[in-house]
C-alpha cells in the first residue's frame, strides 16, 4: 500500500463517469437485443444466440483461469454434459426449455464432488486432469443407449415448436443466461470473492496464511463455470439440435474458449466479452476457409501468449488506465488527474 | 489363460507409454513445464519418418538418424522462440502457448499430409507381425518387445546421463534451483534448452514405434499426449522409473479393460488415472507417505 503524500488526499473510488457510460449503455444495449427477434432476419438471430453462447463460454473459463487460476483443457466436459442432460431430460418427458435450465442445475450440483478432487490438483496437474475427466464421461455418454455411441441423437422434444418460435426462444433463453451469467460476475468480483479469488491466483499460499478461504472460493467458482460451460452446452444443441458426442466432448470447445479469453485479456472482466465478440468476427468471416481457420487460431493464441499474454484489453487498461466495468477500485488524489486502476 | 495373455500385452502397452512419457516427464521434472504440444510432436516425427520411408525408401530405423537431430533441434529453438518467453510470464503460460502450438501443429500437419490414415508397418518388413511364444502359449510380438527394450534402454540412459555426466549434475542443479544453479556458474538458459532438445530426442523415438506398431493421422497427437501424461502421473511425474511403473499400470489396465468391455480399453485407463490421484489425496498413514512420495518432483534420478 503506498502511502499518500501529505500535501494531496487520495480517494478510492470504483465508479467514474466512463463506467457510469459504460455500464448505462451496457443495460441498454441488451434491452434492445431482447427485442432482436422482433426485428432481425432469422440467420442474424442464429448467429448472435451462437455469438451470446461464445459469451458465456469465455465468461466462464475466464472466471475459472482468470481468477481463481485454475487453468483447465476440460471444460468440454461440462459442454457436452449439459448438452446430454439437456437431451436426457427432455426424453424423460420435461419440457424441452426446462430441461435447459434443468440440466445446467443438475452437471453444476454434479460439478461439487467432482470438485472435492480436482481441486487438489495444481497447475498443469489440474489442466489435464480436467481433459482426462472429460474424455472418460463422453465414453461413459456414449454407454447410454439413448445416445447411441457416436451416431448420436437429436433434441426431438424441440420439433414441437413452430421454427421461428423455437429460434426466437433459444435467443432469449441465450441472451438471458449470459446476461445472468455476466451481471453474476460482476457482482461476485466486486464482492469478496472477487478479492479472495485474485489473492489465490496471484500467491496461492500467501493468500490462504491472511485468511482467505482459499479451497471455498476456488470451488465457488469451479462449480460456476461447471454450470455455465453446462447451460452452454445445453443452448448449444437447443440451436443445432442434434447431439453427437464427439462434437460436444471436443477439445475444440476448450481450444475456442483459450483462444477468447487469451486475445480479449485474461484476468479482465471485459476481455473475454471482447474476445468472444472478436472470435465470432473472425469465425464469421474466415471459418469456411476449414485447417487454416484453425492454423490461423492456434498461431494467434501461441503469439498472443508469448507477446502480448495480457490481451487486448488487459494492454487497454494498463496504458489508458480505463475500466469501463468497475470490479476493482481506482486511486486518484483530489486534484484528479491520472487515476491509476487497483 | 486369456487373462495372463491381457496381462503380458498390458506390460508390452506399458513399455510403448514408458518411451512416449518419457520426455514429458523429464521436460516437467527438470522445468516444470508440460508440454501440451508432446504427443503432436511425437505424430510430426511420425509424418517425418513417413515421408522418407515412402518417398526415398529408407527404413524407418534409419531414418532416425536423420529424424533424431531435427527434433532435438526443433526442441532447442523451441524452447528459445516460445517455452523461455512464456514460463517467463507466469506458471500458466506454458500451457497456453504450447497447447496453442499444438492447435497449429496438428491443422498444419493435416493441410500438408491430408486426412489419411498412416502407418510405418508396412516398412519394416516382417518386424511389425513376428511374433515369440512363450510357454504357457503366450504370443509376443517382437516389435513389442523391441519397444519395450528401447524404452528401457533410453530411460536408463536418461537417469546414467543425469547421474553420471557434466551435463547431467549441470541440469539436475538447474532443476533443483535455477537462480542458485547460476550463481555457481550453470548458465540455466541452455541447460533448460539442452534439456527441451533432450526430451524431443525420445519423442521422436516415440513417435517412431508409435507409427511402427499402430495407425496414426493428423489428430492422434492429443490422444498419445493424455496417455504420456496419465503414464506420468500414475508413476510420479519427474520420477523416470515412476515413469516406467505409471506406463506399465496404465497399459495392463487398459489391457485388462478391453477384455471387459468393448469400450473397455480407454475408460479402465482414464479411471485408473483418476482411481491414483484420488488415492493418493485421501489414502492414510503410511500408504498415504508411500503415495506422497509419487507426488510431482524434480528429476534426481
Amino acid at each position: 500500500m503506498n502511502m499518500p503524500s501529505r500535501s494531496t488526499t487520495v480517494r478510492v473510488t470504483r465508479w467514474t463517469s466512463t463506467s457510469i457510460a459504460a455500464v448505462s449503455l451496457i443495460i441498454a444495449a441488451q434491452l434492445l437485443l431482447a427485442l432482436g427477434p422482433l426485428f432481425l432476419s432469422a440467420n442474424v438471430v442464429d448467429r448472435l444466440t451462437t455469438l451470446f453462447i461464445y459469451g458465456i463460454l469465455a465468461l466462464m473459463w475466464n472466471a475459472l483461469a482468470g481468477y481463481a487460476g485454475l487453468l483447465s483443457v476440460g471444460q468440454q466436459a461440462f459442454f457436452g454434459l449439459g448438452a446430454y442432460a439437456a437431451v436426457r431430460l427432455a426424453d424423460f418427458g420435461v419440457s424441452p426449455y426446462l430441461a435447459l435450465l434443468l440440466a445446467a442445475a443438475v452437471v453444476g450440483v454434479l460439478s461439487l464432488p467432482i470438485s472435492a478432487f480436482m481441486l487438489k490438483l495444481r497447475g498443469g496437474e489440474f489442466a489435464i486432469g480436467m481433459w482426462v475427466l472429460a474424455e472418460l464421461l463422453h465414453l461413459l455418454v456414449n454407454l447410454d443407449n439413448l445416445i447411441q455411441g457416436e451416431t448420436g441423437t437429436s433434441l426431438i422434444a424441440l420439433q414441437r415448436y413452430a421454427a421461428d418460435d423455437r429460434r426466437a426462444y433459444t435467443y432469449w433463453a441465450a441472451l438471458a443466461t449470459m446476461a445472468v451469467l455476466a451481471w453474476l460476475v460482476f457482482v461476485m468480483l466486486r464482492g469478496k470473492i472477487g478479492t479472495a479469488a485474485q489473492a489465490i491466483r496471484d500467491n496461492e499460499e500467501a493468500a490462504g496464511s491472511v485468511g482467505v478461504r482459499v479451497l471455498a472460493s476456488k470451488r465457488l467458482i469451479f462449480v460456476l463455470s461447471a454450470f455455465g460451460c453446462a447451460a452452454a452446452g445445453a443452448l448449444w444443441v437447443a440451436s443445432s439440435i442434434t447431439f453427437q458426442p464427439k462434437t460436444y466432448f471436443s477439445v475444440q470447445w476448450t481450444a475456442y474458449m483459450i483462444f477468447m479469453v487469451l486475445v480479449g485479456g485474461i484476468g479482465t472482466y471485459e476481455g473475454p466479452i471482447l474476445g468472444a465478440v472478436l472470435f465470432f468476427t473472425i469465425e464469421t468471416l474466415f471459418g469456411a476457409t476449414g485447417v487454416v481457420y484453425l492454423i490461423g487460431l492456434g498461431a494467434t493464441a501461441l503469439l498472443f501468449a508469448l507477446l502480448l499474454p495480457r490481451g487486448i484489453w488487459g494492454e487497454v487498461e494498463r496504458r489508458l488506465g480505463l475500466q469501463l466495468l468497475p470490479v476493482g477500485y481506482r486511486l486518484s488524489d483530489s486534484a484528479g488527474d491520472s487515476p491509476s486502476t487497483r | 489363460m486369456i487373462w495372463l495373455n491381457q496381462l503380458v500385452q498390458g506390460l508390452m502397452l506399458g513399455g510403448y507409454y514408458a518411451l512416449l512419457a518419457c520426455g514429458l516427464s523429464f521436460m516437467f521434472g527438470v522445468m516444470r513445464i508440460i508440454n501440451l504440444a508432446h504427443g503432436s510432436l511425437a505424430v510430426l516425427s511420425a509424418y517425418l519418418l513417413f515421408l522418407l520411408a515412402d518417398r526415398y525408401d529408407i527404413h524407418p530405423l534409419l531414418g532416425l538418424v536423420a529424424v533424431v537431430p531435427a527434433m532435438a533441434l526443433l526442441g532447442w529453438v523451441l524452447h528459445r522462440l516460445v517455452l523461455e518467453r512464456s514460463a517467463r510470464a507466469g506458471a500458466l503460460l506454458p500451457l497456453l502457448s504450447t497447447f496453442g502450438l499444438a492447435t497449429v501443429l496438428d491443422n498444419s500437419m493435416f493441410q500438408v499430409f491430408g486426412a489419411d490414415t498412416r502407418s510405418l508397418a508396412p516398412y519394416i518388413d516382417s518386424l511389425s507381425y513376428d511374433s515369440w511364444t512363450l510357454p504357457g502359449g503366450v504370443i509376443v510380438g517382437q516389435l513389442s518387445v523391441l519397444t519395450f527394450v528401447v524404452a528401457l534402454a533410453l530411460l536408463g540412459g536418461l537417469h546414467l546421463m543425469l547421474a553420471r555426466t557434466s551435463l547431467g549434475r549441470r541440469i539436475r542443479a538447474a532443476a533443483h534451483d535455477a537462480d542458485t544453479a547460476q550463481l555457481v556458474g550453470v548458465n540455466a538458459r541452455s541447460v533448460y534448452a539442452a534439456s527441451t532438445a533432450i526430451a524431443l530426442t525420445t519423442v521422436a523415438i516415440a513417435g517412431a514405434f508409435l507409427a511402427m506398431r499402430a495407425t496414426f493421422d493428423p489428430y492422434t497427437g492429443p490422444q498419445q499426449l493424455i496417455f504420456a501424461f496419465e503414464a506420468v502421473v500414475i508413476g510420479g511425474a519427474g520420477s523416470l522409473w515412476g515413469t516406467l511403473i505409471g506406463g506399465i499400470v496404465l497399459g495392463v489396465a487398459q489391457s485388462l479393460g478391453a477384455q471387459v468391455h468393448s469400450q473397455g480399453f480407454l475408460i479402465a485407463g482414464h479411471t485408473t488415472f483418476l482411481v491414483v490421484l484420488l488415492a493418493r489425496e485421501y489414502a492414510t498413514g503410511s500408504f498415504r507417505r508411500w503415495l506422497r512420495t509419487l507426488r510431482l518432483r524434480a528429476a534426481t534420478p
